[in-house]
């Protein structure tokens, strides 16, 4: 098998920005998946008490809760933005290069707006 | 195809093909698509109406929980959510995990994991909800 031609790989290829968004959109799912047990982890907080609240709301409202916060705001706005990509292509649309590559842009974009709008909220 | 043909020469596809698909592929691939567009207004909505309510403390926290606009819809977005999530991670799973064993225990593992924080989310709205 290991004699076998093998298909281009990463290293042959020019680097082209739908590569990012393409595993972005993983790793961005992947991240989203800690999120929402995170919101589970708020939500069981707040049903135990005000003392169990609290302490949630202070490790959130450390330096690290807040990074954490801004990782996820970055994350919702991109894996959303090429998500809504995702299901344009599904109904046949927006496959040539140019249009492909504008939309990578468009969601690595509203990634960036969805961490800066975060971080603008709890810095 | 013939059984002459010496199998290393021959390419997972030319393997596979003719056996038709393994059936439950288009089932997982539109219960991802679907999860994902009712899943987006509903998380649109709780963004902005947390957002517009505010929750800095322990009183408007619960209180904008078990408001039944947002506890409502909080329910089923954690039930589509954690679909959607599983789903999602099992293809990452199959695509990335290549010996049995461990392929196997994560894709358990991001079942139980899913659908235990999905319960548990529900078990928090609903008693917040009910005031107990």
């Amino acid at each position: 098998m290991s004699q076998r031609p093998l298909s281009p790989h990463l290293q042959v290829w020019r680097w082209h920005v739908t590569m990012l968004s393409s595993i972005l959109h993983r790793a961005s799912g992947v991240a989203l998946y800690g999120l929402a047990l995170l919101a589970v982890g708020w939500l069981l907080a707040l049903s135990m008490g005000p003392t169990t609240f609290a302490g949630v709301q202070t490790v959130l409202g450390s330096v690290l809760g807040k990074l954490i916060l801004v990782a996820a705001g970055g994350a919702v706005g991109y894996h959303v933005t090429n998500g809504i990509r995702h299901l344009v292509w599904d109904a046949g649309h927006g496959f040539t290069p140019k249009v492909a590559s504008m939309a990578s842009w468009i969601s690595l974009i509203m990634g960036v707006v969805g961490a800066a709008w975060v971080a603008g909220r709890v810095f | 195809m013939s059984q002459s043909q010496p199998s290393q020469f021959r390419t997972p596809l030319s393997r596979a093909r003719g056996l038709g698909s393994a059936q439950s592929g288009l089932k997982h691939w539109i219960k991802q698509r679907l999860t994902a567009m009712v899943a987006l207004p509903l998380l649109v909505w709780l963004l902005y109406a947390l957002v517009a309510h505010g929750v800095d403390s322990y009183a408007t926290a619960r209180a904008w929980v078990s408001a039944p606009q947002h506890a409502i819809p909080l329910l089923l977005a954690l039930v589509l959510v954690f679909t959607h999530a599983a789903l999602g991670l099992q293809v990452v799973i199959e695509d990335y995990i290549h010996k049995p064993l461990s392929k196997i225990i994560l894709l358990v593992l991001n079942v139980l994991v899913a659908a235990l924080a999905a319960f548990a989310g529900i078990f928090a709205v609903l008693r917040l909800s009910f005031g107990v």
